[in-house]
């Protein structure tokens, strides 16, 4: 089908793909055994040009003009997820870092800080979930107080993607907490800024090639000039953040489902079983259908809201929220269905079809539950019916 | 303006070339069918192509990759050359996208029927047209043909040094190269006064995986065509008429029968094994 990607997209398509298939394919399995990020696929994504590919040219990316970027990005994404949710996070979870940096960093911010991350010298991550504040985002309880020339940072992170291996943060800290959600900043930090230290490294269900950990802060002195935007505009860096990276975590889900159902389909060509392969049985055909059914759906409405986020509609919340919920929730019925389809080989830690299952739950985890999605959409559509009356 | 243009110009050109380590370098590719979709018609001999995909043959994308690591250590340009029909462009054009400064395509009918010593020819007369080069790389065989030919050919008509199957470029500097040339029971170590030509085995690196910077660049590269009259080749050297050999026959070998097949308890095929291997004084 004609998806009407420009030249440009089917070229990050193609360069994708060709790392997924020669480079992640072979070594998915052992890194998702070790927990262990994956340098040395990093290096390769970033040198062929795909850590840059949703931001500014101006910067070393390649977004021309003052456009997004976001299509660029699920597409690679997309890609690089169908063979591992995991790795593919090294560059989904540096736009989420990345992208407060892109929106409300100054110019001085954007030379500094934007070069490095496009040319993925540098990965990056978003430091806002605490152990008390996960939905509850508001409840954060990390501060930052102004002296002088600084900004103390005191607090815990709890659960950061690309912990420790990223070297730029956006961390959300509170700089006021008497004007409750309008009394938090964000800032970039960088590593090994003095009192900024790491915890434990979490051991996963799934995506074990991503780095999850804790990130410690304990007087860290972070320059005032890392401010991000103004001082209380800290949630509204989050959630305009969020609008613009949902169909980045979506393109995950997305590329797991997909890179899940051509497996799916491959194997059951050959599985022979009554001397004839499994999918010459309709009954497997009517699954196989159904998953592919979800995909494609799931592709439609990811793709449709990353280009109108490109197009610079910004004030699609309800469409963003509802791309990253269905295409998560889908994933996880067609990697839970792929594993049925291989039936005992989809079940064995040495084929990859578990681990795909395993990889798509967080999909409905982070970036906001999908409870919390189901929310943002509800309020969206009342908002709306009462702007219409 | 333009007198100065036109003498500073080449002067710089001289310039850069005479800067040491600066390296001009050609590397030769073909584009050949993908072999793992490839048969044979029985009838004609040949290869059916249709319906196969082309891709660079395998060996030159070594050569390539070590062309552009040359470059991108000492500086200098690589120019890809390929003597092929109108579609081999697309190899060309992915050359570019994998680090080639530019690329160059020889292709006319005269050079059709073309063996190895017609094609080591016409790919010469090309590579002279191109001027000063310092290094020229090549695949050490194409998966087609499967000849080796081609590069010593070309040597051997530009009469330069050649260093075949190199799996390590040792060295590069005062005017020599360095090179380790791959044997049966290991390696030689071989030093060649620039220019020189090389063959290259795939132990040599790993080749990239092209970026998006070399795709966008391919896709705006201008890849002339050059015909027989353009490089001033001699027409009685290429073509049919420039090939002393000739392709008799391909055929598909017929498979290896016969043979013992040991059986039993490993410890027991191990006595076995080690007796006849003994008898035929292999041990």
């Amino acid at each position: 089908m004609n998806y009407f990607l420009t030249e440009e997209q089917e070229m990050i398509k193609e360069t994708a793909r060709e790392i997924a298939q020669k480079v992640i394919k072979p070594a998915a399995l052992e890194y998702d055994e070790k927990n262990e990020f994956p340098w040395d696929i990093q290096k390769k994504i970033a040198d062929a040009g795909l850590f840059g590919v949703y931001i500014s040219e101006q910067y070393g990316g390649m977004v021309s003009d003052d456009g997004m970027g976001i299509m660029n990005l699920v597409i690679a994404v997309e890609e690089l997820s169908k063979q591992c949710g995991g790795i593919s996070l090294c560059l989904a979870a540096t736009a989420l870092g990345t992208i407060p940096i892109i929106l409300f960093g100054s110019k001085e911010q954007k030379e500094k800080y934007l070069p490095p991350l496009a040319a993925g010298e540098k990965v990056a991550a978003f430091a806002l979930t605490e152990a008390g504040a996960g939905s509850d985002a508001g409840s954060i309880q990390a501060t930052a107080t102004k002296e002088g020339d600084y900004y103390i940072l005191n607090g815990t992170k709890q659960w950061i993607t690309n912990g420790k291996e990223a070297e730029t943060y956006t961390v959300v800290a509170m700089t006021d907490k008497s004007r409750g959600a309008r009394g938090a900043s964000a800032f970039i930090v960088e590593k090994d800024t003095p009192g900024f230290t790491f915890g434990k490294k979490e051991d996963k269900m799934g995506i074990r090639a991503s780095s999850t950990y804790e990130l410690v802060f304990e007087d860290c002195k972070v320059p005032a000039e890392n401010l991000l935007g103004r001082e209380g505009q800290g949630f509204m860096v989050a959630m305009k953040t969020f609008d613009m990276s949902r169909p980045g975590v979506a393109a995950q889900a997305l590329g797991i489902a997909a890179g899940a159902l051509d497996d799916a389909v491959d194997y059951s060509r050959q599985r022979i079983q009554f001397d004839k392969p499994i999918v010459a049985n309709q009954g497997l055909r009517f699954l196989l259908a159904d998953m592919s059914i979800k995909v494609e759906t799931s592709r439609a409405i990811v793709y449709a809201v990353a280009k109108s986020i490109d197009s610079g509609d910004t004030k699609c919340p309800k469409e963003s929220a509802i791309a990253k919920c269905y295409a998560s929730d889908m994933a996880m019925e067609v990697t839970t269905d792929a594993v049925q389809v291989l039936a005992g080989y989809g079940y064995m830690k040495e084929y990859p079809m578990e681990k795909r299952m395993r990889d798509a739950k967080i999909t409905q985890i982070y970036e906001g539950t999908n409870q919390i999605q189901r929310d943002v959409i509800g309020h969206q559509l009342v908002k709306e019916a009462a702007s219409r009356r | 303006m333009g007198l100065l243009n036109s003498t500073l110009t080449p002067l710089i050109e001289n310039l850069k070339s005479k800067i040491k380590n600066f390296m001009n370098i050609v590397v030769c590719l073909k584009q050949v069918p993908n072999s793992g979709d490839v048969k044979i018609d029985p009838e004609t001999k040949t290869l059916i192509r249709e319906g196969v995909e082309s891709i660079i043959n395998p060996f030159d994308c070594y050569a390539l990759e070590e062309a552009v690591r040359i470059k991108e250590k000492l500086g200098g340009t690589v120019t890809a050359v390929s003597m092929g029909p109108p579609q081999a462009e697309t190899a060309l054009r992915e050359a570019v996208s994998l680090g080639c400064d530019k690329a160059v395509l020889i292709s006319d009918r005269a050079f059709a029927g073309s063996d190895t010593l017609a094609t080591s020819y016409a790919l010469s007369e090309a590579i002279k047209k191109l001027g000063e080069v310092d290094l020229i790389i090549c695949g050490k065989q194409a998966i087609d043909g499967d000849t080796a030919q081609v590069g010593p050919g070309i040597a051997v008509h530009l009469n330069m040094p050649q260093i075949t199957y190199v799996r390590k470029i040792e060295a590069i500097e005062d005017g020599k190269i360095r090179a380790e040339r791959m044997t049966e029971e290991g390696y030689d170590v071989i030093e060649a006064q620039l220019p020189a030509i090389l063959t290259v085995v795939k132990e040599i690196n790993e080749p990239r995986i092209a970026s998006l910077k070399g795709k966008m660049s391919a896709k705006k590269a201008d890849i002339p065509t050059w015909t027989a009259e353009f490089i001033g080749a001699d027409t009685e050297q290429l073509g049919l008429d420039g090939s002393p050999t000739m392709v008799a026959e391909v055929f598909a070998p017929p498979s290896r029968e016969g043979g013992k097949t040991l059986e039993g308890e490993p410890a027991d095929m191990v006595a076995e094994l080690v007796g006849e291997l003994k008898e035929l004084q292999v041990l």
